[in-house]
């Protein structure tokens, strides 16, 4: 292997019972491509996105982060290795302040681990982050209020800020505009851009102005297969996810149909 | 409702607030000069340092833990043993580190109990705690060696040299020294709320999962957590056996981890210093209110009852509620609504107390006649008159505390409104 990707799946399948959801994905993302992946409802999209993040192993294959396996090692293990993920529903620390939440996730890539030896107040590269990310995210003004406070949007802007904060060069986002209204949206994807300049980015989202706005590159994936890894223009014109949307869409218009 | 955790850095309040502490420490027993006082007051000490240790879990770690007194009781039976040993003559340290070596048993019995327990968090936590709990009050009983059986094991801390003529014989010196612990752990523990490792374990309260997510591994935060609040609950521990000079089994018993519990979340489990409020009521609770009724333990129990219900952030939380609407001024409107719900809610208390008192009384002094006294009156247990005369006091009571409560919680919401506007202009404004 010449290049090193950022994030390589290797014919990772998975299995619930005899039920086969992820048949063989082969994903190749490079440093500093922001990639989505979209795909019709049920097509395995979170199942793909939940291996990444260790909730459960793959079944047989290979996930690399950065050229090393991460399969089968627990969260934390996976986010000192440099892979940061957001939630989709909003997942931050309630009772804690906007600049605590923050500064809670930057003290392990700072290299403060459990440590009880030392005052917060006095270590000034993580409170100095933590001011940063405040900035970054635009929640400067509402430093103290506590996360539970927040409006809908600016949790998920904490959210992302929380995300990011550690540093990690991949970043995995689970529909980062997920509950937003449009004029919410657009603000947030620009923020998005804003603050993952230079990083990974992979996220799973619906919202197709988000994809084409965001992603560098889409990966289409119907019943558990990536059909089609391309840029944005390319994927629009691809025969085969045409007829996967649109079959889907009939299916879905019919099953929802009233 | 704001639970602002720390005081704002750099100000002054924070240097006046512990020298406040350190006089009441200091001044404490000439003010309280009573022999009984001064009891209290050395327990008091002791329980502060207990509840804020278990605080250490439950508030700040979310760790519903059943079993807390192991770490104290464990703490006392080492403590008291060495104190023995300094006696007999053998080991050679000062009377006034015994509550160290309390500290490291409890430490020490932490890091291997907490492995177990703090694998799980949440209910199998809570349940491996009473488990644990419970295994060590089983021993208690079985190896009466160490345990002392029901006799329990006694000292005299009247051991090794006197140190400038500190002998600890009179309660007062012992009283010195459970205050100057009882400062330095509560400083202690209040620095540890402002680590990393401190800020950390609020992180796990609140979003386990989350924390996993930005590198953290929970179960070792909670782990780490678990024995250093098992360290402060041994040197409490010790110093309950260099006060009381005797160790019994019930100090590891679920009684003494149901108090610590109980009084720490009365208290209010949500800011440093709510079990502090909760360890001088335990205190009071355990000698006062036990000589003053019977039916003590039921009181404790409808109070404990109605915190739970209505006021989970507890007494702490209550001052700061109210704290807050004294620092936006509105504190004057709602002073009579307070006066009213008081009043009202002694009559209804009385009412209801009297007839409490009654029943116990019936229940197990009917031998002693028929008469209760009761705050000054003379009730006929037996008599329709007195029972019916306390219902109708009791319901009048009651009536008129429900008038008032929903006056003062229409004027409750007017001001927190209030509030509200007025913190939004002030952001506008900024």
């Amino acid at each position: 292997m010449s290049t090193t990707y950022a994030l390589e799946l290797k014919d990772v399948r998975k299995n619930f019972g005899k039920t086969e959801i992820i048949r063989g994905v082969n994903l190749a993302v490079e440093p500093g491509e922001r990639v989505a992946v979209i795909g019709p409802n049920g097509a395995g999209k979170s199942t793909l996105f939940n291996l990444i993040r260790a909730r459960f192993g793959p079944t047989s294959g290979d996930i690399l982060l950065n050229g090393q396996r991460i399969q089968h090692k627990t969260p934390y293990e996976i986010n000192r290795m440099g892979l940061a993920r957001s939630f989709q529903i909003t997942n931050i620390f309630p009772k804690l302040s906007v600049f605590e939440n923050l500064r809670c996730a930057v003290l392990w890539s700072l290299g403060y681990k459990y440590t009880f030896f030392k005052f917060l107040s006095g270590l000034k590269d993580a409170n100095e982050r933590a001011d940063q990310l405040l900035e970054m995210i635009r929640l400067d003004k509402k430093r103290d209020v506590l996360a539970v406070n927040l409006t809908y949007a600016e949790q998920r802007a904490l959210e992302i800020g929380v995300t990011i904060a550690g540093g990690a060069d991949v970043i995995l986002l689970d529909e980062p505009t997920a509950g937003m209204s449009k004029s919410e949206t657009s603000r947030f994807i620009h923020l998005i851009k804003e603050v993952t300049v230079g990083k990974t980015l992979l996220t799973v989202e619906h919202d197709m102005g988000v994809v084409f706005g965001l992603a560098d590159k889409i990966a289409v994936v119907v019943y558990g297969e990536v059909i089609a890894f391309d840029t944005p223009e390319a994927v629009r014109a691809n025969a085969k996810v045409q007829e996967a949307y649109l079959g889907s869409s009939v299916a879905d218009s019919q099953a929802g149909g009233h | 409702m704001a639970a602002v955790y720390k005081f704002k850095p750099y100000n002054v309040g924070r240097w006046v607030i512990w020298s406040l502490f350190a006089l009441v420490l200091l001044l404490a027993p000439l003010v309280f000069t009573s022999n009984l006082s001064t009891t209290m007051l050395a327990q008091m000490g002791i329980a502060i340092i207990a509840c804020l240790s278990y605080n250490i879990l439950l508030g700040q770690g979310g760790m519903l833990s059943f079993g807390h007194a192991v770490y104290t009781g464990l703490g006392s039976y080492l403590a008291i043993h060495a104190l023995n040993a300094v006696s007999a003559g053998k080991w050679h340290i000062p009377v006034s580190l015994l509550p160290i070596v309390g500290g490291i048993a409890g430490m020490c019995f932490a890091v291997l109990l907490g492995w177990v327990t703090t694998r799980k968090s949440g209910t199998p936590f809570a349940m491996i705690t009473l488990g644990v709990a419970e295994l060590v009050f089983a021993m208690s009983l079985m190896f009466s060696e160490f345990f002392g059986g029901e006799a329990g094991v006694s000292g005299n801390r009247v051991a090794g040299e006197a140190f400038f003529g500190i002998t600890f014989g009179p309660q007062i010196q012992v009283y010195y020294l459970i205050a100057a612990y009882t400062f330095v752990c509560v400083a202690l523990m209040y620095a540890f709320t402002q680590t990393p490792l401190g800020r950390i374990l609020n992180a796990v309260r609140d979003n386990p999962e989350r924390v996993e997510f930005i590198g953290y591994n929970t179960q070792r935060v909670r782990y780490i957590a678990f024995i250093i609040a098992g360290f402060f609950a041994g040197i409490a521990g010790g110093l309950g056996a260099l006060n009381f000079e005797i160790v019994t089994a019930e100090v590891v018993g679920a009684g003494r981890s149901g108090a610590y519990l109980l009084f720490t979340f009365l208290g209010g489990a949500t800011f440093f210093f709510g079990p502090i409020i909760g360890a001088i009521l335990m205190v009071i609770a355990f000698v006062l209110l036990s000589e003053l009724t019977k039916a003590w333990l039921l009181y404790l129990g409808l109070i404990f009852l109605f915190m739970v219900m209505y006021a989970p952030g507890g007494i702490a939380s209550l001052i700061m509620m109210n704290l807050r609407v004294a620092k936006f001024g509105k504190l004057r409107q709602i002073w009579t609504s307070y006066l009213g719900l008081g009043l009202t809610a002694f009559v209804m208390l009385a009412g209801a107390g009297a007839m409490i008192e009654m029943v116990y009384h019936l229940q197990l002094n009917s031998a002693l006649g028929d008469t209760v006294k009761f705050m000054g009156a003379t009730l006929n247990a037996k008599g329709l008159d007195s029972w019916f005369g306390c219902a109708f006091v009791m319901f009048t009571g009651l009536g008129l505390f429900e008038l008032c409560r929903r006056q003062y919680m229409i004027e409750w919401g007017d001001i927190q409104t209030e509030i509200e506007k007025e913190i939004k202009r002030r952001e506008t404004a900024v």
